[in-house]
């Protein structure tokens, strides 16, 4: 009764606002207050029935048509040119192609961005079928040099193996997954009850990018390169601490 | 550096920066005015403003941006049509009624059932909705939210706090009604 003061801690810990130090403090306090832990717990429930029930309203395609119809029809002044649009339009994309094609730049990063996209896709499908049971781990242990010997052999290359049981992302197991036509190393991870499969595989061209985020299927992904390896995290735990994750783990 | 990040940061065009975030303008403003119908309405009006304020567009959160836009939309529609449903704003009997009776919730909670929810969110007052829409299925940050409100963060967590108790209370008072209910079967 008397954790008044950490009310306001509770809910910023329960909505990812606390930054590292705090919600680690915080965890702390939660492994000693029955009082916290099981606030916690309920507000716990009530999101996960609020994440059960599907609650969320998409916009019907026939707005999104109308919308578009009306968009530029009704605001753009420009769209006067679109009734000479065709010829026009193809000599354009054709420029385009031809500067694109003489730069050597410019359609190779959308390309590559598509491709992560589809990549991006068959994680999220790979991650929600191994949250069915018995999918999810292969090898089952929160220690690192037990979970990366076992990848020797089932791999052609050596995937990182981090513990980050003490910043509250403990390891608890590895397996095996085929993703972009290859073999790649799973790694799961827990943060309190979401589980977190981190994806690596070698990255072709050595170069480094910085963690990106982005939602899909109302799950988040964070994608990111460094050391020679493509790391992608899916989880359905909130951006933020997704992100704190994955930039503990490229350290 | 600093003043090559003032100029102007918007990327993009209107369909590539405004466009993706429909599915967000939707289930916002089918939450807050409740009727399909007249959430298309908005949603096409806050596109139109959308588009007509998109050259002040400095870069930046545009999800925040469409949001609240929507938002504002939303609310002007129901100060004209249904000024009632506003002024349940600050309505808080129920909170005050049923929260004495905690620990519980867990229990309740857990065999609420989607259809339950639903209607227990749709009863909430609008500013409720809105931050447990905004926070739970839009999963933003205090700041976002805030953003979107125009309102300061210490509002959206005392808001969220309140609106969370009082979807709880309900969720428990609908649960019990139907016990009731099975039981006398």
């Amino acid at each position: 009764m008397t954790c008044e003061n950490n009310e306001r801690l509770l809910r910023a810990y329960f909505d990812a606002e606390l930054d590292l130090v705090r919600s680690l403090e915080f965890e702390e306090h939660l492994n000693t207050c029955p009082r916290c832990s099981g606030e916690l717990r309920e507000q716990q429930t009530l999101r996960n029935s609020i994440r059960a029930a599907n609650l969320y309203e998409r916009a019907p395609d026939s707005l999104r048509a109308r919308i578009q119809a009306t968009l530029p029809a009704e605001a753009r002044p420009q769209s006067i040119s679109t009734t000479r649009r065709p010829v026009i339009e193809w000599l354009a994309i054709a420029a385009a192609i031809l500067i694109a094609v003489f730069l050597g730049v410019k359609v190779i990063p959308d390309i590559r961005s598509q491709k992560q996209n589809l990549v991006a896709e068959e994680i999220v499908a790979s991650h929600i079928r191994s949250l069915q049971p018995g999918h999810l781990m292969d090898i089952e242990s929160t220690d690192q040099h037990t979970v990366k010997p076992w990848f020797d052999g089932k791999l052609d290359f050596a995937p990182p193996v981090v513990d980050l049981a003490t910043q509250g992302f403990p390891l608890v197991g590895g397996r095996l997954d085929y993703i972009g036509r290859r073999n790649v190393a799973a790694l799961v991870y827990q943060r309190q009850k979401h589980f977190i499969n981190v994806f690596i595989w070698p990255e072709e061209k050595n170069s480094a990018k910085p963690p990106e985020v982005q939602t899909m299927q109302g799950y988040n992904v964070v994608s990111w390169s460094h050391n020679g390896m493509n790391f992608c995290a899916v989880s359905d735990l909130n951006s933020m601490e997704l992100r704190q994750f994955a930039d503990l783990l490229s350290r | 550096m600093r003043d090559e990040n003032r100029e102007p940061r918007q990327t993009g065009s209107f369909e590539q920066v405004v466009l993706p975030h429909l599915d967000a303008a939707y289930n916002l403003a089918r939450w807050l005015v409740r009727k399909p119908q007249d959430a298309e309405d908005i949603v096409q009006e806050a596109y139109l403003r959308a588009f007509k304020f998109f050259g002040g567009y400095q870069g930046g959160d545009a999800r925040a941006w469409v949001l609240k836009i929507v938002r504002n939309t939303s609310y002007s529609f129901l100060e004209k049509n249904r000024p009632a449903s506003l002024a349940e704003e600050f309505d808080e009997t129920i909170h005050t009624a049923v929260s004495e009776q905690s620990g519980v919730e867990g229990a309740i909670l857990q065999s609420a059932d989607s259809e339950m929810l639903r209607e227990a969110l749709d009863e909430l007052p609008v500013n409720f909705r809105e931050v447990i829409v905004l926070r739970e299925l839009e999963g933003m940050s205090y700041k976002e939210i805030a953003e979107v409100m125009g309102k300061p963060i210490g509002t959206v967590m005392s808001g969220l706090a309140r609106a969370r108790t009082q979807l709880k209370n309900r969720l428990m008072r609908m649960r019990a009604e139907e016990g009731q209910r099975d039981l006398r079967k």
